[in-house]
């Protein structure tokens, strides 16, 4: 295939009338495409929703939102948005479906027709959840929706019932991608691509997918038991009538804990092709990176129960999960350090992923060692439910995954669109990014460590100074939010285009063999990786 | 002697701003506060040194990987190392990076769980308090005192009087005897609620059909000022804990006044069957 961007090859590049090409697609690249315009859509609103909450605590007392349990709504359908409708639909959805065929040189995936079914229900899951919102009072449980406040006594109408429909819905949507993953990249390799010659981004797909096999039918159990709860007269989490509202959090939990690195582990995957490409070495210790990535995902199963330290566990439960989570720390650990080998001796090009990289990495590890903080059980007594835990896992789990999503998202625009990103602009938006989420997470380590609760609407007086900095630092990132939009909207209007390999020598995996933008339909014949190096 | 001034500095320096410390405390977050509250008892002070201990290690940790990264971008960026290595591999420094965070956490392990332990239970309690979380207010009952009861509710604000600090006073507060080691059971009425006390380390959710258990021995007379930290619906951000220790003398006293003052709540209208059935679910 030519490497000029200019020679493209036509003729067998015939895509679809619109409605089918978009409504009933089977194709790879257009389910991936679809998935990140869902994600943005999505990011926008759950977006809209923190700014609010921020704007309510930019100064103690009440402004704006005097409906407490809209408030409570408010924090809830962040949190549900946020997860399961941002991240993963943009890091498993879009870069996974768009590049892991592309990466392994399969020609599409193992099951278009069911990748078309995930992602349609993925839009049915999200409008049950907006729906679950402005139906009713809206659920304002937390994402963590813990009976009895969960419950019809607590919670009655039909809100709580569309939140539990729509993750039903969501998570169906994931066990299908998850399968299509897993089958696509054990089956559909190219000759000569082994397990331990797939690139990294793959394999953090692939663990991620049967994180999501795993742990999604643990919580579809959990939200069917709380449907019956609710409607039909059940009792498991009732105490009143023989059940246990702990074993909602347990069950809730064993999904919630595996969920957090079905959100980074994807990340991981980016970061170590980005990091690779502009240091133009391959990766440092693959095979420790492979594996790491597979011990978190299996340490993360056992673990759960850090999120309940204060439910009242016998102490010898909690000294174990205390050891347990901070064993996590090990593989995490080579992980930062052999991205930081990877850049040693390379040839560093500073270019707009790579800087999404190295923010990764610093915010990443300011994240993760607070997570050793709380990872001790007699630390949890002063921290459990603060800001210090809303500052920890923004920092390791939710902006981590974003910069890990706007990395990916500027690696690889020009494959997906065969247009230049405006690099100036860009540069630009990642400093106010950046900039933005620090000042507005930083402070909140503060504010935890004297003692605020999460979840409030107003606060004691003396919390008001990190508060407002807190605030303005989400000002900022709306900017940086933004400008993001803007260079979007550039980019797809550039003129510029970019050719095949458009990061050089670094760039090493199949994708960077086919033209820019990557044809309707690609590796029709396949790639042979026989006798090649391990690709990194 | 030395973590101590560190862990009580930005507290110590708001007392120096804002005039001499006063013989009671009054533990609450302080404006522009970066650190914790004031370690009031034993278990507090074991959670507090071990929290600084973390802190400067991950201070140390993040500063390390910060000027590592920093080294590398500008020793190894295309202008000063044009031609990359082909180095992948170094068997030696992937067993140290593997073996010495695995020391490291050995080392936090065990004052971790030292104080853990020391946090969970003590045998030689003296005295009992019954905790019960309600929507959106506080019970409180002394089954050693004569089975005083009562509830704790939130004052309103344009209810305040001066010196009332704001969505966190009450209009009874839990009085209770300093230097006395004090066992709470904690249960709830509804949903999950969570009893909390950041300056004593305590922080124990309230789950109907269940009591659990925290002990504490709070150290000096004063105000103990916090709030619910388990969402509870509604008014979750309305319904503060207010602890007020006092001298033993005072407390003998106290319990003397409380007897007449909350003497409804104990002979009240409900029949005493129901009372004990709810008496009974508490201490199951």
């Amino acid at each position: 295939m030519s490497n000029e961007a200019t020679a493209h090859d036509h003729h067998h590049d015939h895509k679809p009338p619109f409605f089918q090409r978009w409504f009933c697609s089977t194709n790879h690249k257009d389910i991936g495409t679809l998935y990140l315009a869902i994600s943005m859509v999505a990011a926008i609103i759950g977006g809209l929703m923190s700014w609010y909450i921020r704007l309510e605590l930019a100064e103690p007392g009440i402004q704006y939102i005097d409906d407490f349990q809209f408030y409570n709504v408010l924090v809830t359908a962040h949190g549900f948005i946020m997860v399961f409708f941002v991240v993963m639909p943009a890091l498993i959805g879009g870069f996974g479906n768009w590049f892991v065929p592309l990466m392994i040189g399969a020609p599409d995936m193992a099951f278009p027709r069911m990748n078309n079914i995930s992602f349609w229900l993925l839009v049915a899951g999200f409008i049950l959840l907006l729906l679950s919102a402005v139906i009713g009072d809206g659920p304002g449980t937390g994402w963590t929706v813990y009976p009895p406040l969960s419950d019809s006594n607590f919670h009655p109408g039909p809100s709580v019932d569309f939140g539990i429909l729509s993750l039903h819905v969501a998570g169906a949507s994931s066990i299908l991608g998850a399968i299509n993953l897993i089958v696509t990249i054990f089956n559909m390799r190219a000759p000569g691509m082994t397990i331990h010659r797939m690139p990294l981004f793959v394999w953090a797909i692939l663990i991620t997918a049967f994180l999501l096999l795993l742990a999604l039918p643990v919580l579809a159990g959990a939200l069917t038991m709380l449907l019956t709860d609710r409607n039909f007269g059940t009792h498991f989490f009732d105490p009143g009538a023989g059940g246990d509202p702990v074993l909602w959090q347990h069950l809730f939990w064993f999904f919630g804990h595996p969920e957090v690195y079905i959100i980074i582990i994807p990340a991981f995957g980016i970061i170590s092709q980005v990091i690779s490409t502009f240091s133009q070495k391959p990766v440092f210790g693959y095979l420790g990176m492979a594996y790491a990535m597979s011990a978190i995902g299996v340490v993360g199963f056992v673990v759960w129960a850090h999120h309940m330290f204060t439910v009242g566990f016998d102490v010898d439960t909690r000294a174990y999960f205390t050891v347990a989570t901070m064993v996590i720390a090990v593989p995490t650990g080579v992980k930062i350090f052999s991205w930081l080998a990877t850049m040693w001796g390379g040839s560093i090009k500073m270019e707009v992923p790579m800087l999404y990289a190295l923010a990764f990495i610093f915010l990443f590890v300011v994240g993760g060692v607070t997570g050793i903080t709380l990872a001790n059980a007699s630390a949890d007594l002063v921290f459990h439910d603060t800001y210090f835990v809303v500052a920890h896992f923004h920092y390791v789990m939710a902006i981590a995954a974003i910069l890990g999503m706007f990395c990916g998202f500027f690696y690889w625009i020009g494959k997906m669109s065969g247009k230049q990103y405006p690099r100036g602009l860009a540069k630009l938006q990642f400093w106010v990014f950046f900039i933005g989420v620090n000042v507005l997470f930083f402070p909140q380590h503060f504010s935890g460590l004297a003692g605020m609760p999460r979840r409030i609407p107003d606060y004691p007086d003396p919390y008001v100074a990190w508060n407002y900095i807190s605030s303005v630092g989400a000002l900022i990132t709306a900017v940086g939010t933004l400008l993001f939009f803007v260079v979007l909207w550039m980019t797809l209007r550039s003129k510029e285009t970019v050719g095949a390999n458009q990061w050089g020598v670094g760039a090493t995996t199949l994708e960077w063999t086919v033209e820019s933008p990557a044809p309707f339909h690609t590796h029709e014949e396949l790639p042979d990786m026989t006798g090649k190096a391990p690709a990194e | 002697m030395l973590k101590r001034f560190f862990a009580l500095l930005p507290a110590g320096l708001i007392y120096l701003l804002g005039g001499q410390a006063l013989a009671e405390v009054e533990m609450r977050s302080k404006p522009w506060q970066m650190w914790l509250q004031e370690p009031m008892s034993e278990s507090a002070i074991k959670v507090h040194d071990l929290n600084l201990g973390l802190m400067v290690l991950e201070t140390v940790i993040v500063i390390f990987v910060l000027a590592l990264m920093v080294y590398i971008l500008i020793r190894f960026n295309e202008k000063n190392n044009p031609v990359p290595s082909k180095t992948t591999h170094n068997t030696l420094l992937e067993v140290v990076w593997t073996a010495v965070p695995i020391l490291i956490l050995v080392v936090v392990a065990v004052p971790s769980l030292k104080a853990l332990y020391f946090t969970d239970s003590n045998p030689d309690v003296e005295m009992n308090i019954k905790v019960k979380g309600n929507q959106w207010y506080w019970s409180y009952a002394y089954p050693d005192n004569g089975d005083i009861e009562f509830d704790s509710l939130i004052i309103p604000e344009d209810e305040l009087e001066d010196g009332q600090p704001r969505l966190l006073s009450v209009d009874n507060p839990l009085v209770l005897p300093a230097h006395t080691k004090i066992r709470f059971l904690i249960a709830s009425n509804d949903v999950i609620h969570n009893f909390a006390m950041p300056s004593l380390a305590i922080k124990v959710d309230a789950t109907p059909g269940r009591v659990n258990e925290v002990w504490t021995e709070i150290n000096e007379v004063g105000d103990y000022y916090a709030m619910c930290s388990e969402l509870c619906g509604v008014n979750h951000g309305f319904m503060p804990i207010h602890i007020k220790a006092v001298s033993k003398e005072d407390f003998a006293k106290w319990v003397v006044e409380a007897k007449e003052e909350f003497a409804d709540n104990s002979s009240s209208d409900q029949p005493k069957t129901i009372r004990l059935a709810e008496a009974e679910n508490v201490t199951r």
